[in-house]
Parts: structure tokens; sequence; C-alpha cells
């Protein structure tokens, strides 16, 4: 697995010589929600019993940047690569496709990890968030990000230009990772939307990753962690199955 | 740098290709031998990409197959990948690193981190003249140094074959002959070389074998020596004592070029005979004081095997 940790290791090399715009930029971002959302709710009853708006809203903040982030790293490296060229060097190279998969998506979760990080470090700076279920945080945290990783994987395999993955950002990942619940408990929705948002999967990510938190929750914790892994598996799958067919990669 | 004994560095066999509608490769059998210099040439889209793409793994071939060493490039390719070094045609680099760091993220690739390969990175460097540039970023390189920069990539885990695909497009005289230096010293360490490229002159000074591609076929494959023989006309240079005012028709018609006491003859290789338009000459009272002859070059052979169908 040499080849792997070079990959791994060259992909977090990546990111991180642009760690002002891949991590502190989204950190940042996430603040700027979180200031204007506690100073328009201030003293507002929390969306879960005992949760204050303002410590509501961390979790979901951390989670949803760390989605957006996680997609963005596979899919954008993935997308410079091939229109720049330069991922024949890792196509020439004996990589499996399985070791080219692990690679993107552990560094895509290493990066949602720092930025999920870096917003809670400063969130706690002013807000109090404790955290009752350290295991599930981190069981939500790495399987949802893997997930959106992967799935940054095959929108970075199947665009062939920088507007088509902007077109994949903007109109599912974004609307998704915002209709997810970050902002609003499940149960303060109408029925009918509250059916409909039970079928994005991402829903669950931030809700599970929410009872780490509060050791409360809209879905049983066990339900949302089920749902997340086997949407991990689905988009595993495709995206091993599309690396490995060599679609749009190898023509 | 080995290679299993008894195998040919390259094997092709019944290889196509279909771009849509596009045959690119039409049933391609090729056989390159272990530490030879093999020339691959042919127009623009005669198929040299796509074959090499196939080769490098690339591109998938819709039938036949291909072996680097012995070692299919889909069923094997771990093996095959680790056997070949591929010079892309295009400029391409990643922008985020440094020299040194690109090429030990391509050794790492392979498995190679140990200090014996950063030694033989550190020689590449320095053979390839990027020794001060080795901590400069991608971009910051001329093209030039792009390009000696993709060489090194290519042989950072000392593949046994080394297919260069035109390595000396746009490039500066001075580089091209010690790019071909370099070439010429790995050729010499047992390496197998396959090389494209749109200068002739350079094929037909390094290379052994040579294959012609044209509408994804090889309509040519020899020695550059048996090559070169094919070629079908041959030039014979004459200067006369006095003006030529007239010429016998016969001679006439194959007269290239003409200058007052200057006459250049085309002449068809087998049917015509340099002593009987010398002869001819005579008997229409001309005095021939200097003679030269031009034998085909490879340019020669390439346009009548690349246009005799056009």
């Amino acid at each position: 697995m040499t080849g792997f940790s070079t990959l791994f290791y060259k992909e977090m090399l990546r990111f991180y010589k642009v760690a002002f715009q891949t991590i502190l930029a989204p950190v940042v971002t996430a603040l700027l929600y979180l200031l204007v959302f506690a100073s328009t709710f201030k003293g507002r009853a929390g969306a879960l019993p005992g949760v204050p708006y303002v410590a509501f809203l961390v979790p979901g903040l951390m989670m949803m940047s760390m989605i957006q982030n996680a997609f963005a790293n596979s899919s954008s490296s993935l997308i410079q690569s091939k229109i720049a060229g330069n991922l024949i060097f890792i196509l020439l190279s004996p990589l499996s496709t399985l070791e080219f998969f692990l690679a993107f998506v552990g560094a895509a979760v290493v990066r949602a990890m720092c930025v999920a990080v870096g917003v809670y470090v400063a969130a706690i700076l002013f807000i109090s968030v404790p955290i009752h279920h350290p295991l599930f945080l981190v069981a939500f945290g790495l399987l949802g990000s893997a997930a959106l990783g992967a799935l940054g994987v095959i929108a970075g395999v199947w665009a062939e230009r920088f507007d088509q993955l902007a077109g994949f950002q903007n109109f599912v990942v974004v609307p998704l990772s915002f209709l997810s619940g970050v902002f609003y408990s499940l149960r303060a929705l109408p029925p009918v939307w509250r059916t409909l948002s039970q079928a994005n999967p991402l829903l669950y990510m931030i809700d599970g990753f929410r009872y780490g938190f509060f050791g409360t929750s809209d879905v049983p914790p066990l339900v949302s962690l089920g749902v997340v892994a086997g949407f991990l598996v689905v988009v595993s799958l495709l995206a091993l199955a599309l690396v490995g067919r060599g679609y749009r990669l190898r023509n | 740098m080995t290679t299993p004994s008894g195998e040919a560095a390259i094997t092709v066999e019944g290889l196509h290709k279909h771009f849509g509608k596009v045959h690119a490769l039409c049933g391609i059998d090729l056989e390159v031998r272990r530490g030879e210099f093999f020339g691959l040439l042919g127009p623009n889209g005669a198929g040299k990409s796509t074959l090499i793409n196939v080769l490098a793994g690339l591109t998938r071939a819709n039938a036949g197959r291909a072996l680097i060493c012995g070692h299919d490039v889909v069923g094997a390719y771990r093996q095959a990948r680790r056997a070949l070094g591929v010079v892309p045609q295009e400029i391409v680099f990643d922008p985020f690193f440094t020299v040194r760091e690109v090429l030990a993220i391509q050794a790492g690739y392979f498995g190679l981190k140990g200090d014996d390969n950063k030694r033989w990175r550190e020689e590449l460097l320095t053979t390839l003249a990027l020794a001060d540039k080795g901590d400069a970023n991608m971009r910051s390189l001329s093209g030039g140094m792009k390009r000696r920069v993709l060489i090194a990539q290519a042989l950072v885990h000392r593949p046994p074959v080394v297919i260069l695909d035109e390595p000396t497009a746009g490039v500066d005289v001075e580089l091209r002959a010690s790019l071909w230096t370099f070439v010429r010293r790995l050729h010499a360490e047992g390496h197998t070389i396959v090389l494209t490229t749109h200068y002739l002159e350079e094929a037909e000074a390094l290379c052994d074998r040579i294959a012609i591609m044209k509408d994804g076929q090889i309509t040519a494959l020899d020695t550059k020596e048996a090559l070169l023989g094919r070629a079908l006309r041959k030039t014979l240079c004459v200067t006369t004592l006095d003006p030529v005012a007239t010429l016998p028709p016969a001679l006439l018609a194959k007269v290239r070029r003409r200058s007052e006491n200057h006459l250049e003859f085309s002449l068809q290789k087998g049917t015509d005979s340099i002593p009987e338009v010398l002869e001819a000459l005579r008997a229409s009272g001309h005095v021939v004081v200097d003679l030269t002859t031009e034998q085909a070059d490879l340019e020669d052979v390439f346009l009548e095997l690349t246009q005799r169908r056009q």
C-alpha cells in the first residue's frame, strides 16, 4: 500500500499548501453563519429540548462544513488534474482502483475533520457546546465525510468541465446540505416536508452528529448510523465501479 | 532494471481501438525487442499516440492485447506499468509542488521511497541539468525545464522500457541535442527506447528499426537501412561546361530542376541508369564537368509510404 500512502499524502499536501482557502475560509464562513443566526435568534428556545438555539446550530454547521469540504476536496482535485492533464501521472502508476479511491476519500475526510475542529474550537470560545457521546460524534464525522468524499470522486470522474462540477455542487450538494436540518429540527417541519426531508441522506448525518453532542436527536441514532453507512456503501461502490472501468479517465 | 529473459520489450497483437466512428487502431501487430531503439513514425492522426496510450494503460483497446516485458497491460497492469516509463507529448505538470516533491511523489506511487531511489532522483536532476531547480515550484519553470522534469518522472522507477512521445516538439536546438545525448545514454545502458517524432532526421540518426503508421495501420516495419533501401527515387546533379539550351525529350522528362549549366535529374531506382543519362548528355553535345548523387533519406521514404494512396 505504499502507492496508496503516497497518493494520500500528496492529496493532503495539496489542500495543506492552500490551507487559507481550504481550511480557514470554510471555518470563517461557518462562524459568520453562527454570528448572524446567534444575533438574530438570541434568546429563542432551542429546536431540541434543553438546548439553546445557538448551541443547536454548532453541530449542524460543523457537519455542513464537513459535507461541503469533503466533497470539494476529492472532486476539485480530480477535475483540476483531469483538465490540467497531470492525472496522467497517477494513471501511469501501478496504483489499484481501491488505492486510488481510498487515497482521495481519505484526504477528503482529513480536510473535513480539520474544518470541523476549526469550527468547534472557534465556537466554544463563545458558546458552551457539550459532548455527550464522542464515539457517535467520531462515527458520524468519519462516515459522513467519507460518503461525501466518495460522492466527490464520482462527480470529479464524471465532470469534464469546471461548470459541470459547479452544477453538481450547487444544485445537488449545497441544497441537500442546507435542507438537512442544519438550521431547524425535523419536528418543526410540516408533515409533507418532513417526509421529503427523510429521503435526504445528509439529514441523518447532521441529526446523528448532533446526537453525539446533545444526546438527543430527531431520528434514533442507530437508524441514522445505518442510513449513513448504507449511503457510504452505495456511493463507494459506484465510485469504485467508475474508477475501475476507467470511466472518463482511461478512454 | 530487469526484464524477464526471452521476452520482447513490447508485444502488440491484433489491437483495435474505436473512438465512435473513428477506427483509430485497425488490428496492429508489433514486436519491439529488448534493447532496441525503435522509431514509430506517421502523420498526425495516424494512431501513434493511441497505440502509446494503450501500452501505457491510458486508453483501453476494444480488441487485441498488448504486453510490456511479457506483462499484459490490462491483466497484469501493475507489472506492466512498473516496466514502462512514458514521456507524454503534452507538457503537463502539477502546479502545487516543487520539482523534488513531484519526483518523490512519482517514485512513491511505485512504492520507491528509500535512499537508493532518492540518490537516483538526485542523479536524474543532475543529469537533466535541473539540480538548481529542485526546490522551485513547477509553475516557475520554463517549457524546456518542464519537459526535462517529464523525462525524469518517466525514469524515476528505472523502467526497462521507455516511450518518448515527440519529446523534442517545440524544444530549442541546444536542449534537443542534450536530450538525445541523454536518450542515447539510456539506450547504451540497456533501456529499450520507443520514439515518436516529427523530426525524421532524428529517427534516421537514432533508431535501429522503424514502423511507419498511417490510418491506424502499420504500413512499413523494417530496419532503418531496409526502409531507406525502399526509396524508389534517387537524385543525380550534373554541372556542364556550357549552358544547356536543349535536351533530348527522354532526358527532359527526368529533369527536376535546371539552371544555366546545372541539371538535377530525379531517377527511378531499378529502371533509370546513371551511365545512360551521362551517355545521353554526351551524345547531345554536353560536356559534364562535375556530378553528385543523392540517396533518398527517411523523409523521402516516409512521404512515399504515407502519400502513396492519397
